[in-house]
């Protein structure tokens, strides 16, 4: 039996440039340039680590809920080495929070069936860290999140979990959504042979009637959550910067006292 | 008046400070009713009477150590459902966010996560929230359901308003999913004894500059002498200097102190992520082109290894 592994990747807005909203208050995604979500490339490496170390064969699809663009990050992630992919796309997602984002992704991820999901441990625009809990939510199995190690044998998901206070060895069987974080291990650059085969690996165009999803419950009309004000913050005001001639840390007290943190 | 269920952060009995966070919040629009889970439970009524909490509902159950955040799931559904609360607040930690996610699926409700503020709205509370690495402060609100919410540390002060925090057992059943990922050993991470890093007044971090793990002790030294919390680059916390739990950015803690102070860190964005919304910030950098000198009240370009230990002597005399 081969294992049949899912790993949702994101299309963000890039973090270096200049992200800001569009007029209706979504994330303005046409504007700014677009990549794979970074925290999303640990979970594309973690699948093919597994997907190597397995004894049987495994496949892997890589997911994204996303605007044309995100073929991009689709691409990417099968030039890494994942072998196909699954685009949802439909005019009507426009706007959706995280609701119906996990909504369309379980419906896309029982639609190409699945073993394990693997997600990123947060998305770097929207960074609320929550989809892969309700998405496992949705499918009705284990959740085995934010782990920094992770490793799949006889049916069994393995990892380590480290939380606030301790340290966790976490366990289930599969089926099972999984998700990782930057510390899982440093994810691999695509070859230039990657690169050439990833334009032939099949990529599946689905929509919102493929998946048998009301267009009223997703896009911003559907949203379960209301944004009414962005603003940009106010610039800090300049502050003052000496350069050290032998006295900095004395100049740097003085100003601490004078702010009463002395 | 409504009441508002908060999910409260403890450590055997020990009421973690942005539960009691919370509660100042949680009373700007309703009655507080807390919930309190695991070992010790019952032991935080009076701290979380002491600041408002009109009831505290109490679960302990082994469930809730041997498998992953779905029997606390469970627990504060059970709440909900005995409650019917107007809102529900929950503490942004990992498992907080988790919890908070789950239980808005099941009770068909929108979330919002990491808000740095709660006010009453006319159609519910309003959360204020700072995104994209803080370039950005929106507002909004849950447009369905019973609106769901999870709030950072240090967005409120912490308030004595005594209430009557009468304790009730709450009946827990566990669902089919409460057992699907068990949690087969548990290392509990060694106390510091300095301040909780995301709860802490004052937060000091050092870098790629510090260069080297030994090169802490001058980190953790300034941090002593003004009681703060010592956090990190991922540069350093990458290269093995310093543990993974300090690091403070996108990926590692949020913080927001009083006072901010970095050395040898330049400023990247997903490291601004994670203390933009600090008070005063301060940076010591040897490159006066450094990007962190953007954001700081005060900024010194020079060696951390002259400027650091100067300054640590300087706040020690000071203090006496
Ligand atoms: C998806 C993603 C998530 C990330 N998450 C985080 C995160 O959570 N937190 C985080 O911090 N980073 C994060 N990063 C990494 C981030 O992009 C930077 O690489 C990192 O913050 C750099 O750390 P640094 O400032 O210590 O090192 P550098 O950028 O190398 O800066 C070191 C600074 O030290 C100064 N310096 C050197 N020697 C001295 C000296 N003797 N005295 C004074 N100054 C000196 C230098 O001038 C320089 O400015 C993330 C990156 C990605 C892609
Ligand atoms: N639109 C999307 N398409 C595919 N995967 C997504 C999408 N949004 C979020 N994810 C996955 O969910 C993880 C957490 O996202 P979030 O809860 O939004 O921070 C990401 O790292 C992705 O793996």
């Amino acid at each position: 039996m081969s294992l049949r592994i899912v790993v949702c990747v994101k299309y963000v807005p890039d973090a270096t440039g200049d992200r800001h909203f569009a007029e209706d208050l979504t994330v303005d995604r046409d504007d700014v340039d677009g990549l794979l979500s970074e925290l999303d490339e640990y979970a594309v490496e973690q699948a093919l680590q597994i997907k190597e170390a397995a004894d049987d064969d495994a496949e892997i699809t890589v997911l994204t809920v996303g605007p044309e663009d995100a073929k991009d990050a689709l691409r990417k992630a099968l030039s890494m080495g994942a072998d196909k992919a699954v685009h949802v796309e439909d005019d009507d997602l426009h706007g959706t929070d995280v609701m119906g984002t996990s909504l369309v992704l379980a419906k896309a991820v029982e639609e190409t069936g699945y073993d394990l999901v693997i997600a990123g441990m947060a998305s770097t625009d929207g960074t609320m860290g929550v989809l892969p809990a309700i998405l496992a939510e949705r499918l009705g199995v284990p959740q085995v999140t934010l782990l920094s190690e992770v490793s799949v044998a006889d049916g069994v998901v393995k990892g380590r979990r480290d939380g606030d206070t301790a340290s966790e060895q976490l366990e289930a069987s599969l089926p099972a959504v999984v998700s990782v974080t930057d510390q899982s291990g440093e994810a691999r650059y695509p070859s230039f042979k990657g690169i050439m085969a990833a334009k032939k690996k099949p990529v599946q165009s689905l929509d919102l009637d493929d998946l048998d999803i009301d267009a009223e419950t997703v896009g911003l009309e559907g949203a379960w959550t209301k944004v009414d004000s962005a603003a940009e913050r106010p610039a800090r005001t300049a502050g003052t910067i000496v350069k050290d001639e032998g006295e900095g840390g004395k100049q740097l007290a003085e100003f601490l006292a004078g702010q009463k943190f002395i | 008046m409504a009441e508002v269920l908060v999910y409260v952060d403890h450590v055997d009995g020990a009421v973690r400070k942005p539960t009691l966070e919370l509660l100042t919040l949680a009373r700007r629009i309703g009655e507080p009713v807390a919930v309190a889970l695991g070992s010790g439970a019952e032991a935080t009524a009076a701290t979380l009477a002491e600041h408002g909490a009109v009831k505290v509902l109490t679960a302990d159950a082994p469930e809730f150590t041997d498998y992953l955040v779905v029997p606390k799931v469970d627990a504060l559904q059970a709440a909900y459902d005995a409650v019917s609360p107007a809102a529900v607040l929950v503490p942004s930690s990992a498992e907080g966010k988790e919890i908070a996610a789950r239980l808005a699926v099941r009770i068909e409700s929108g979330i919002i996560t990491d808000a740095i503020d709660l006010e009453a709205g006319d159609e519910g509370p309003v959360a204020t929230q700072s995104v994209f690495a803080a370039a950005f402060t929106t507002k909004s609100r849950i447009s369905k359901g019973t609106p769901v919410i999870t709030v950072k540390p240090n967005s409120a002060p912490v308030e004595a308003a005594p209430a009557a925090g009468a304790v009730e057992a709450l009946t827990v059943s566990f669902s089919a999913q409460a057992t699907g990922t068990k949690v087969t050993a548990r290392t509990p991470r060694e106390s510091t004894g300095r301040p909780e890093l995301t709860e802490a007044a004052i937060v000091v971090s050092g870098g790629r500059g510090v260069n080297g793990a030994e090169n802490f002790a001058i980190i953790e030294a300034l941090a002593d002498s003004l009681g703060a919390a010592v956090g990190a680059s991922r540069a350093a916390v990458d290269a093995g200097w310093y543990p993974h739990s300090n690091q403070v950015g996108q990926t590692g803690k949020s913080v927001s102190p009083q006072l901010y102070i970095a050395s040898g860190i330049s400023g990247a964005i997903q490291h601004r992520a994670g203390m933009q919304t600090s008070k005063t910030i301060v940076a010591i950098n040897k490159d006066a082109e450094a990007p962190i000198f953007d954001l700081v009240d005060y900024g010194v370009v020079g060696d951390l290894f002259e400027v650091v230990p100067q300054l640590t002597d300087e706040v020690k005399s000071r203090k006496g």
